[in-house]
């Protein structure tokens, strides 16, 4: 029982000293603005993160978009109100899951990455001779790195709800013939700029920085040899996928929550 | 100059201490690595340190570049005591200091000219033009100017190794530090690494400073050894002077090597050598 | 990959995400339409609104011409007051004209619903609309059937 009590302890000790050091590398990387020369070192990243991840997330919202209208539909209908497909779909898009299945997409495609990357940096010494160097790996890989994922992670989430209700019009108004006009405006009617895209987007903002965060932590943290880079970034996917599904309910209940 | 004539300089005794370090301990965990360690290195020679594997040997070269911190005693580098300085100053120090990784540690996603000249990029503003002449020639010194457009993993281990060397030599440091440069290559590559090392020392205004369990090649090129075991030096002294010891300790080192030769045609002309007729 | 490509792409990549931003403010926002367009403001007392919300639309034969924006409580008369915005086009609106909470649907949302008059006077921005059926609740509906079928 004492044992038990003691492992517990130094797990959670462990823990703890691991969020507090990547807390320390998170503000000392952003701690010096970017300078201009860093911008290329940022452009690159937003193509490795962003663009990369783009066709994953374009498929995604696709198919997401195109079941949300079946679904909606098949129950509406039954009562008449298929019009309302329209802005079921928005409010689910905007709202929960553009924000939400962005982020667990970018940290299987992007988060994963980044912690390979890096942890492969590690294992190969990259970063301690960038050190030696007298080149702060902080600023030169992490920094653009964890911006990279601040500026994508709203960008890709916009995409992803803009495709989503595409796709849902595509089935629900050309395929399943729900009147177009109907399907439009009730979205026009009820999907407020700030209450439903503003706030999923304050979301996705969140979510990027915390799954960029993870992914360079892991990378930076992991033990330099190749079990250690793949488990590092098994931790990526869950610890992010946790964190985003933990965080959404909280951001939810903060920003949309009088119940 | 013929490598295999160990010729120590006479000017030793009064060339000035360049890194000196003075009852250095350090721990990892529960194991002490270095108990009481003490020693110096003299300004534009080439001194080695070696020993058993894991005895710290690589530990010392990242204490010596701050990379880790010692739980007591003093490494002064240059004047400047480096467990003390600020995260600014330090990255200021290693500048000047260029540190040869047993992996090379080249950075896998830029071509071996992008990686000479990575330092000069991030630390000078010089024109473009300028960064081309210095990068070819740190790659013409190393023998690899022709390889400048290809990718690392394009690259056999030597040349991965002297790519590095060209790289840690972009800034020209004034101290450079080799970590078992010898290990893991073939004889001919071997050979190149020796003579480069050797032959850069002459060259330039530079203190070498070689970590290694490659008695022979080591002895080869060194003005100054020390012999490292249990955390602490156990004999020290020009290649001469070391050969001769009979100590116990010493002895034990040189038979009880895992990997290394048994020196035993020692002072013989250096088979390596004969082989690339390599003279300078 | 070359540098030039991939600031291309870049460049690409933040169009992309700023035309799906337009896409989402226009389209299925549509902040523009409410924009610098010249509007009627007009109120309208209900004695029960039940589940209107503000932005909720406003039409005529079947045509959105406006917006609730916003609804009130008149304390004196204990009735809600609801505030129209209606297009500024629509200058012969008569003075009687109805108002009505209608629902999209069985399970829709509630919207006004305005119904001519015929009146030869129009109703000017600031007006009140007094000709009113408020909404429709279910539960009122239910008990009064219930009551009903009591009494038989």
């Amino acid at each position: 029982m004492i044992r038990l009590l003691r492992i517990l302890g130094q797990q959670a000790l462990y823990r703890f000293a691991q969020i507090g050091s990547a807390t320390i590398m998170w503000s000392s990387a952003l701690s010096n603005m970017p300078r201009r020369s860093d911008f290329p070192l940022f452009v690159s990243q937003m193509y490795v993160i962003g663009v990369k991840s783009l066709v994953l997330i374009v498929l995604s919202a696709f198919s997401i978009g195109a079941v949300l209208a079946l679904q909606f539909y098949t129950q509406l209908a039954r009562f008449g109100a298929e019009t309302t497909v329209g802005v079921g779909v928005a409010m689910v898009l905007l709202r929960e899951l553009g924000p939400v299945v962005t982020a667990l997409l970018f940290a299987g495609r992007a988060g994963s990455a980044i912690t390979a990357e890096i942890g492969l940096m590690n294992a190969t010494d990259q970063l301690s001779s960038m050190e030696m160097m007298g080149v702060d790996p902080l600023r030169r890989i992490v920094a653009p790195r964890l911006w990279a994922g601040f500026f994508c992670m709203p960008m890709l989430a916009l995409i992803f709800s803009a495709v989503g209700i595409w796709s849902s019009a595509l089935v629900g108004v050309d395929w399943l013939g729900i009147e177009s006009v109907g399907f439009w405006a009730g979205m026009l009617d009820n999907v407020e700029i700030w209450e439903d895209i503003g706030k999923g987007t304050v979301k996705s903002v969140v979510f990027g920085v915390i799954v960029t965060w993870i992914a360079v932590f892991q990378g930076y943290d992991s033990e330099p040899t190749s079990e250690g880079i793949s488990s590092a970034t098994t931790r990526t996917v869950i610890f992010s996928s946790v964190a985003v599904l933990t965080l959404d309910f909280f951001l939810t209940l903060v920003m949309y929550g009088d119940f | 100059m013929n490598f295999g004539h160990f010729v120590p300089r006479e000017t030793h005794s009064i060339e000035s201490i360049l890194i000196e370090i003075e009852d250095l301990v350090y721990c990892r965990g529960d194991s002490v690595i270095f108990n009481g360690l003490s020693m110096n290195v003299p300004e534009n020679q080439i001194t080695s340190i070696m020993g058993p594997s894991g005895t710290g040997k690589t530990t010392l070269l990242r204490l010596i570049g701050g990379q880790l911190h010692p739980e007591s005693g003093q490494i002064r580098v240059m004047g400047e005591n480096v467990s003390t300085l600020s995260r600014a100053g330090l990255f200021e120090l290693r500048k000047k200091i260029g540190l040869l990784f047993q992996s090379s540690a080249l950075f896998t996603d830029l071509t071996v000219f992008e990686n000479v000249a990575f330092s000069l990029r991030v630390h000078t503003k010089l024109p473009e033009i300028l960064i081309q002449n210095l990068v070819l020639m740190k790659l013409n010194s190393v023998g690899l100017r022709g390889a400048r457009d290809l990718m690392p993993r394009q690259l056999s281990g030597g040349m991965s190794r002297r790519v590095a060397l060209a790289r840690a030599l972009a800034m020209d440091p004034a101290l450079i530090m080799y970590d078992e440069p010898f290990t893991g290559q073939d004889p001919i590559a071997m050979g190149v690494v020796v003579s480069l090392i050797k032959a850069l020392n002459d060259a330039l205004p530079i203190t070498s400073l070689l970590v290694s369990h490659d008695i022979k090649e080591s002895l080869s090129i060194s003005d100054y050894v020390y012999i490292i075991s249990d955390g602490r030096v156990v004999a020290s002294g020009s290649p001469e002077v070391l050969s001769g010891n009979r100590s116990a300790k010493v002895s034990q080192f040189l038979q009880g090597l895992p990997d290394g030769p048994v020196p035993f045609h020692y002072p013989s002309d250096d088979f390596v050598n004969d082989i690339l007729g390599v003279t300078s | 990959m070359e540098m030039r490509t991939i600031e291309i792409t870049v460049g690409a990549f933040v169009l992309a995400s700023a035309f799906a931003l337009a896409f989402l403010a226009v389209k299925v926002s549509g902040v523009a339409l409410t924009g610098n367009e010249k509007t009627i403001i007009l109120h309208a007392r209900f004695d029960e609104v039940g589940g209107l919300s503000s932005r909720a639309k406003v039409s005529m034969a079947g045509v959105t011409i406006g917006r609730v924006t916003a609804i009130g409580i008149d304390p004196v008369y204990g009735e809600a007051v609801v505030t129209l915005e209606i297009d500024g086009n629509l200058t012969a609106l008569s003075l009687d004209t109805g108002a009505k909470i209608l629902t999209e649907g069985v399970l829709g949302g509630k919207y006004v619903g305005l119904v001519p008059g015929a009146d030869e006077e129009f109703l000017v921005s600031g007006d009140t609309i007094s000709n009113t059926q408020g909404a429709f609740l279910l539960e009122n509906l239910i008990g009064e059937f219930v009551t009903s079928m009591g009494d038989n």
